[in-house]
């Protein structure tokens, strides 16, 4: 070595040396960040629950009580809500896969490998186009004088007008990249040659799709799953922009942010998406769709 | 696998990009509608409606939020986002799924909660009053996965060959990084960046909670002039703007990172 000695390296002699040193001045900038941004707002989020609002001054009051859950699950119109917000997230996940299989399957296995480049960019596209935009676009769409009418009036129909079903086509509109890329990436790893030896043993397309393919892909499909799950578990905006007037869960907490000033019960409302959200991740994690991710 | 099976999948595959873009051009087709209320078939064509969305002030304000908050909070998921990858991808340690799981929750959970968690804990916990900082730190936090997969990717395909040699041939840890890593991780970077501001600058679900009153990013913005008819033909315009200004960042990502993670934070 050397003899000559700079001040720049001995500094990097003293950290090669630590490499845990390293390691803990690269982590820890980032876990500060996340954890004091993130996990204790969190954390936060879960104990304000349990508080409430003072009914004169409108301010959080830190007394300790289980009212906001009482109000939850005893009021029947949050009945009605929570299980139509988780109604529909799963219809739009349904519908997302159905749509989204057949398509990610003929960009993986019968386009040609510079097509498939070029696909990947055309799904990824609209994907990155803004959310409002599309929403928006679907609001035109389905306006009384607007494409979808004009579409369908020479077969005698109608469109849906704005509603539940409108929020359902635009959700399963929005989030459908999110289910092609993935179920895409685990087709383009199942190997051709399954498929060809399950031809060979006598079965037909039908059987081949059923017991070999399908089941490969299943832990593509749920990781998809989870994207368009969640998202429709906690959108407001969408089904403000063309669900007329039904509401989800995310406008029940976004009401009671703005206009009804009651954060603490704001948050209780917000809690239910996360737990149903943990026992989805908890349910499907035997899959091995949490790889896929 | 059968002709029949071929040409369905193939109308499959047709019929759903149709569906994609479809709206899309709806929209870019309807910003030059000179029907106020977007009739259809579309009876006359105008660019009056452009005349007024570049002149518009509060989207043109908007506009300079957006890109304020887009990229200061893609300067800190730059930082934190490579650290957290050069952490998690060169060293192995007790935790270290737990962390990247951290890295993802910010996605992964509903937006509208990230949102309440993150108003609650600025307005009841801290007592800060919204502003642009607060959603800055926001877009940050959900920024950060994004440039972290970038860098990851990249990280996983260069190995250290190329470092160890460096450092053999008698270069320093800093200089090894300044010569030899950082050009490498140039391109990954700058496609996580890029990602990382569309991320941001398309957010609406936590600016809402987290962004001061009065302020406006350019999806609240339209959010806000939705509704008002008058305004109709200028959102569409901006909503216009964005469908084309939105595959520049998708592209440049995909040619920078070639295809290693470009489709950002979620996948």
């Amino acid at each position: 070595m050397t003899a000559v000695s700079t001040p720049s390296d001995r500094v990097s002699a003293y950290f090669h040396r630590k490499p845990r040193l390293r390691l803990g001045l690269l982590l820890g900038a980032p876990m500060l960040w996340l954890g004091l941004a993130y996990l204790v707002a969190l954390g936060a989020l879960f104990v304000t629950a349990f508080w409430s609002t003072d009914v004169f001054t409108g301010n959080v009051v830190t007394d300790w009580s289980l009212d906001n859950f009482v109000t939850l699950f005893s009021d029947s119109v949050y009945h009605t809500i929570t299980l139509r917000t988780v109604g529909i997230a799963l219809l739009v996940t349904v519908i997302d896969a159905v749509i989204a299989f057949p398509m990610a399957f003929a960009m993986a296995k019968l386009a040609s490998p510079r097509a498939q480049r070029i696909l990947v960019i055309a799904v990824m596209t609209p994907l990155w186009a803004s959310y409002l935009v599309k929403a928006y676009a679907w609001r035109t769409l389905l306006s009384g004088n607007g494409v979808l009418n004009w579409l369908l009036s020479p077969f005698g129909g109608t469109g849906p007008g704005y509603g539940i079903t409108a929020t359902v086509i635009t959700l399963c509109y929005l989030w459908l990249p999110y289910m092609i890329l993935p179920i895409y990436a685990g087709l383009e790893r199942l190997p051709d040659s399954l498929v060809d030896a399950s031809g060979d043993l006598g079965a037909r397309s039908p059987r081949t799709f059923r017991s070999v393919i399908l089941p490969l892909a299943f832990p593509a499909i749920v990781a998809g799953s989870i994207f368009t799950f969640s998202l429709s578990l906690g959108d407001y905006i969408a089904v403000k922009i063309v669900g007329g007037t039904s509401q989800m869960l995310g406008n029940v907490v976004y009401d009671n942010i703005g206009a009804a000033g009651n954060l603490p019960f704001a948050a209780t409302v917000g809690l239910v998406p996360v737990v149903i959200m943990l026992v989805y991740l908890a349910a499907v994690r035997r899959t091995g769709a949490l790889n896929n991710l | 696998m059968s002709k029949t099976a071929r040409v369905l999948l193939w109308t499959a595959l047709g019929a759903g990009f149709a569906v994609l873009y479809f709206p899309l051009l709806v929209v870019l087709l309807n910003s030059v509608n000179a029907d106020t209320t977007f009739g259809w078939p579309p009876k006359s064509f105008t660019l009056e409606w452009w005349g007024r969305a570049v002149t518009s002030e509060g989207a043109l304000h908007a506009l300079w939020t957006s890109v304020l908050v887009g990229l200061a909070a893609t300067a800190i998921a730059l930082l934190l986002g490579t650290m957290a990858a050069f952490a998690l991808q060169r060293y192995r340690f007790f935790g270290r799924n737990s962390v990247s799981l951290l890295i993802v929750l910010p996605i992964a959970l509903p937006g509208i909660v990230t949102g309440i968690a993150l108003n609650n804990a600025f307005r009841t916990i801290l007592g800060v009053d919204l502003g642009v900082a607060t959603v800055i730190i926001a877009h940050a936090t959900f920024c950060i996965v994004v440039v972290f997969n970038n860098v990851v990717a990249r990280l996983r395909r260069l190995g250290g060959n190329l470092e160890e040699a460096s450092m053999d041939l008698g270069a320093n840890g800093l200089t090894t990084f300044r010569l030899v890593t950082f050009p490498m991780l140039r391109s990954a970077l700058l496609a996580g960046g890029l990602l990382a501001f569309a991320l941001s600058f398309d957010e609406i679900i936590v600016t809402t909670f987290t962004l001061g009153s009065g302020m406006e990013t350019l999806p609240i913005w339209i959010y806000n002039n939705l509704f008002r008819p008058n305004q109709a033909p200028v959102v569409n315009v901006v909503a216009a703007v964005l469908i084309v200004v939105s595959t520049v960042p998708v592209y440049l990502a995909q040619r920078l990172s070639g295809g290693e993670s470009a489709s950002g934070g979620r996948i």
